[in-house]
């Protein structure tokens, strides 16, 4: 018998009792998916789905030059946040290339929090430290929290009755302490779906009752548990990107089009340099959003061509369940990367046309009216 | 219930033999572990293939799986509904779901296949 040496969340019984099938993932052994990758995508997107990603990382970084710390560390401007307020940054090498994409959280001036990806976790927590000149305190609490995410244009009416902080408080990408189900939480506007809603960050003692208590609550209006499989296809269609796949080591932040989390006002952070000579000098290949013009699926690590010769690879790929289109992103270069270009994807060894489109594949119609 | 007149092949694709022409499907076992079909891709009409080959391939939302022929034989008929209604391998996939229907080579040709219940024990055992 082969003995599995994957982590496993604290919701891992609930997941096996709902049925789900795991998978391993990054270290962990997570849940992949529950009732159908394409049921729960259509939830989430008409109504609502709950995902567990205790596997993400999580550090707190404090003391009084917790700041500095971020800021040397993050591509991002940091000193723009107020307290309760959260970004979307990156941390990178001195070539620019990606370390990680990362969520910074404001506690306050001397109080940040740092979510990273499973899969960088370590390495992320050892970069960090290798680079803690300043002596603020860099904690790993990924072991002792749950993170759920409540995804869906139902979100907000499911998590309301269910706390006591008046939700329309907090705008996208802010976040306030309150209880959830009479459990202390840290409740997050953020996600990786493209829709509204929340991350919910806990003590894993607490996970069971929360994770059963919303999906109660919310499955009258139509709220299902959700797996990785359908977090994957919903962020594609957001082009919300993915480290290991869109982005990686390899790739600098400016060819992967996330020039808007790099700040050069800032004086200095780790890769400033070789993104500002970047800059200035051009990229030479660019990450696009792609159709296929067949009925063929382009799938991660297919062969890309341009005018026949091979230039990259399909980095992510899948049917769009959203759109009813087959999707991708893939790096081709600048000048063969603009809006309507056509190229090949070698789907099996046979090549199929795919046309570069705009991103996001899918945005939401975002009413005026907010609950 | 699998269907006793079926037989099956360890890659999870069934063959039901009437004459001499066999017509192939997947499994409910192996559609149940793709999840939702959303493309297939079928060979065309007079292709021949050997036992075991690849004729062509499903897919997934998550991803694409190769069919193999349970048996020898020349291609008389795919299923074109298929094309347009890659969901009814999930919904039914030993009757509307069916793929291609073959002139079987030599319809003796089936002693690797297995019955309807050893192909039960053989899933059983799988998991």
């Amino acid at each position: 018998m082969a003995l599995s040496s994957n982590k496993r969340t604290a919701l891992y019984g609930a997941h096996k009792a709902l049925g789900a099938r795991l998978i391993p993932f990054a270290g962990w052994e997570m849940p992949v998916e529950y009732s159908g990758i394409a049921k729960e995508h259509v939830a989430v997107r008409t109504a609502g789905g709950l995902f567990d990603i205790s596997h993400m990382g999580e550090f707190e970084i404090q003391g009084p030059e917790a700041l500095d710390l971020v800021q040397t560390l993050c591509t991002n401007d940091a000193a723009k946040l107020v307290d309760g307020q959260a970004q979307y940054s990156a941390m990178a090498y001195p070539q620019g290339t990606a370390v990680d994409d990362v969520v910074i959280y404001r506690h306050s001036a001397e109080h940040f929090m740092l979510v990273v990806n499973a899969s960088n976790a370590t390495k992320d927590f050892e970069w960090i430290n290798s680079h803690n000149r300043v002596d603020a305190t860099v904690e790993d609490v990924s072991d002792t929290l749950t993170l759920l995410s409540l995804q869906g244009p139902k979100a907000n009416d499911i998590l309301q009755p269910l706390t006591n902080l008046p939700l329309v408080t907090i705008p996208y990408y802010h976040f306030a302490r309150a209880k959830v189900l009479n459990v202390d939480a840290i409740v997050s506007r953020t996600g990786y779906t493209g829709e509204d809603g929340f991350e919910l960050y806990f003590s894993a003692q607490e996970s069971e009752p929360v994770w059963s208590g919303i999906l109660e609550a919310g499955m009258p209006q139509g709220l299902v548990p959700a797996g990785l499989g359908a977090r994957n296809t919903l962020r594609l269609e957001a082009k919300m990107l993915l480290y290991g796949n869109d982005i990686d080591g390899t790739t600098t932040l400016l060819e992967a089009g996330l020039g808007w989390i790099v700040s050069f006002d800032k004086p200095e952070f780790i890769g400033r340099d070789a993104l500002l000579k970047q800059k200035q000098e051009g990229v030479k290949r660019k990450l696009v959003g792609f159709e296929m013009l067949s009925k063929q699926i382009a799938r991660d690590h297919y062969p890309v061509f341009v005018h026949g010769r091979e230039a990259g690879h399909v980095t992510s790929g899948s049917p769009s369940i959203t759109l009813k289109k087959n999707i991708g992103l893939a790096y081709l270069p600048a000048e063969h990367a603009s809006i309507g270009t056509s190229f090949h994807v070698s789907v099996r060894g046979k090549l199929s046309e795919a046309q570069v489109v705009r991103t996001p594949f899918y945005k939401r119609m975002t009413s005026s009216i907010k609950h | 219930m699998t269907p006793e007149d079926l037989l099956f092949s360890k890659e999870h694709e069934w063959l039901r033999i009437v004459d001499s022409i066999g017509t192939i499907g997947i499994s409910d076992h192996a559609q149940k572990e793709l999840g939702e079909i959303v493309y297939v891709e079928l060979p065309k009409v007079g292709t021949k293939f050997d036992n075991g080959e690849t004729f062509g391939n499903v897919e997934s939302v998550k991803a694409v799986s190769e069919l193999f022929m349970p048996a020898s034989g020349e291609v008389v008929e795919i299923n074109e509904e298929l094309g347009a209604a890659p969901e009814k391998i999930n919904e039914d996939p030993y009757g509307e779901g069916w793929m291609i229907r073959v002139r079987l080579a030599n319809t003796e040709d089936t002693a690797d296949l297995m019955s309807a219940e050893e192909y039960d024990d053989y899933i059983k055992e799988e998991e």
